[in-house]
């Protein structure tokens, strides 16, 4: 059973063998149809949190604007609610002082939900001023990230892209399996690196 | 305005005043212990009146550390820079202006923040940026700053 996303060529997806090991459902009948249908409605309706730190979020907001549209694949409105939204897209630099910011965000949103980092500063620390004091080197420090999408900031094409990639990996999920990374996030598996302040056990 | 006609001006109320070379505006050096009472002169001088500190930040020059103020004359449209040098870099010390200007409260929060230059007499010295983050220990604008774990040395 091949994943289809509609007008993206097959070509562009020649790495489908690595996705059929995401598949994590055995093989049941039921379950799986079931999960079909339950990751087709999730994949094609993935809304974002109004979460923008530098220019990635104008590039995001011109992704979002009618020449790109990406309301087209169902990113469709953006919430400014974590409780709300279903993908946080990381966009721009973390610092230090907002890690435990954007930290609480992710806690505050509900499950199922993705993160897509994008733009050298979230996938790696940036260009510019990663080697410092104040810069998180990459948001993968604080909460776990499905898609990376590089550059600096990625054309509004490189963000749709990196979206059916996320699409592609939500259709290869099963209800019946806790995400791996979910799991290792809340058993604390997946150490921040930085240290958060206090405020951060707000739970 | 003249940098040469200022210069003058502020020779008449500070006879001592010793100028540095300098580009924009007329700069003026001095050891830290002359700072309030410069700034007061200044200030208070009715041919001066320099009543706005705009800008106040602080240098680490490997042997010294300086502070900078900017002042500006918002009747006469002067402006000036003092530095003051404080070459005790162990414990650095400085008088504070809060009282004279009182925007100098948080500029002087911020310097102590990244340079760790204490102004005696403040009424609130403490960290203004860095206080979230709760491994910061010391002050990263000094150039002796050492964090071996977010920063590689090259």
């Amino acid at each position: 059973m091949g994943i289809k996303i509609k007008s993206m060529k097959k070509n562009d997806f020649r790495d489908n063998d690595t996705l059929e090991l995401f598949k994590q459902s055995g093989g049941n009948v039921l379950i799986t149809t079931l999960d079909e249908i339950v990751n087709w409605g999730r994949s094609n309706s993935i809304w974002p949190l109004t979460f923008a730190t530098s220019c990635c979020g104008i590039e995001m907001m011109a992704t979002g604007a009618s020449r790109h549209d990406f309301a087209r694949f169902g990113i469709e409105v953006y919430r400014a609610s974590p409780r709300q939204a279903d993908v946080i897209v990381v966009a721009g630099t973390i610092v230090r002082k907002m890690a435990p910011v954007l930290k609480r965000l992710y806690d505050q949103m509900s499950d199922p939900k993705y993160v897509i980092a994008m733009g050298a500063c979230a996938v790696s620390g940036g260009p510019f001023y990663y080697n410092t004091y104040s810069v998180v080197r990459g948001v993968e420090h604080v909460i776990p990230v499905d898609v990376y999408v590089p550059g600096c900031p990625p054309r509004p094409e490189a963000l749709l892209y990196g979206v059916m990639q996320l699409q592609r990996k939500i259709k290869s999920e099963t209800m019946r399996l806790t995400r791996d990374r979910d799991r290792e996030y809340a058993e604390g598996t997946i150490p921040p690196k930085f240290k958060l302040s206090k405020e951060e056990d707000h739970e | 305005m003249n940098n040469e006609v200022l210069k003058e001006k502020i020779l008449a109320v500070l006879p001592k005043a010793e100028f540095a070379p300098a580009g924009q505006w007329l700069t003026i050096t001095l050891p830290k212990e002359r700072i309030r009472s410069y700034c007061q002169t200044l200030k208070d001088s009715p041919e001066l009146r320099f009543d706005f500190l705009f800008c106040q930040t602080g240098l680490d020059l490997a042997d010294q550390f300086q502070v900078i103020y900017h002042l500006e004359s918002t009747e006469f449209r002067y402006v000036i820079v003092l530095k003051a040098s404080i070459p005790n870099k162990e414990n650095p010390e400085i008088d504070t202006v809060s009282d004279i200007y009182r925007t100098a409260e948080f500029h002087e929060r911020e310097i102590y923040d990244f340079f760790g230059i204490h102004f005696k007499q403040h009424p609130d010295l403490r960290r203004i940026f860095l206080d979230e983050i709760s491994d910061m220990i010391g002050h990263p604008f000094r150039k002796d700053y050492k964090d071996e774990v977010n920063i590689i040395e090259r």
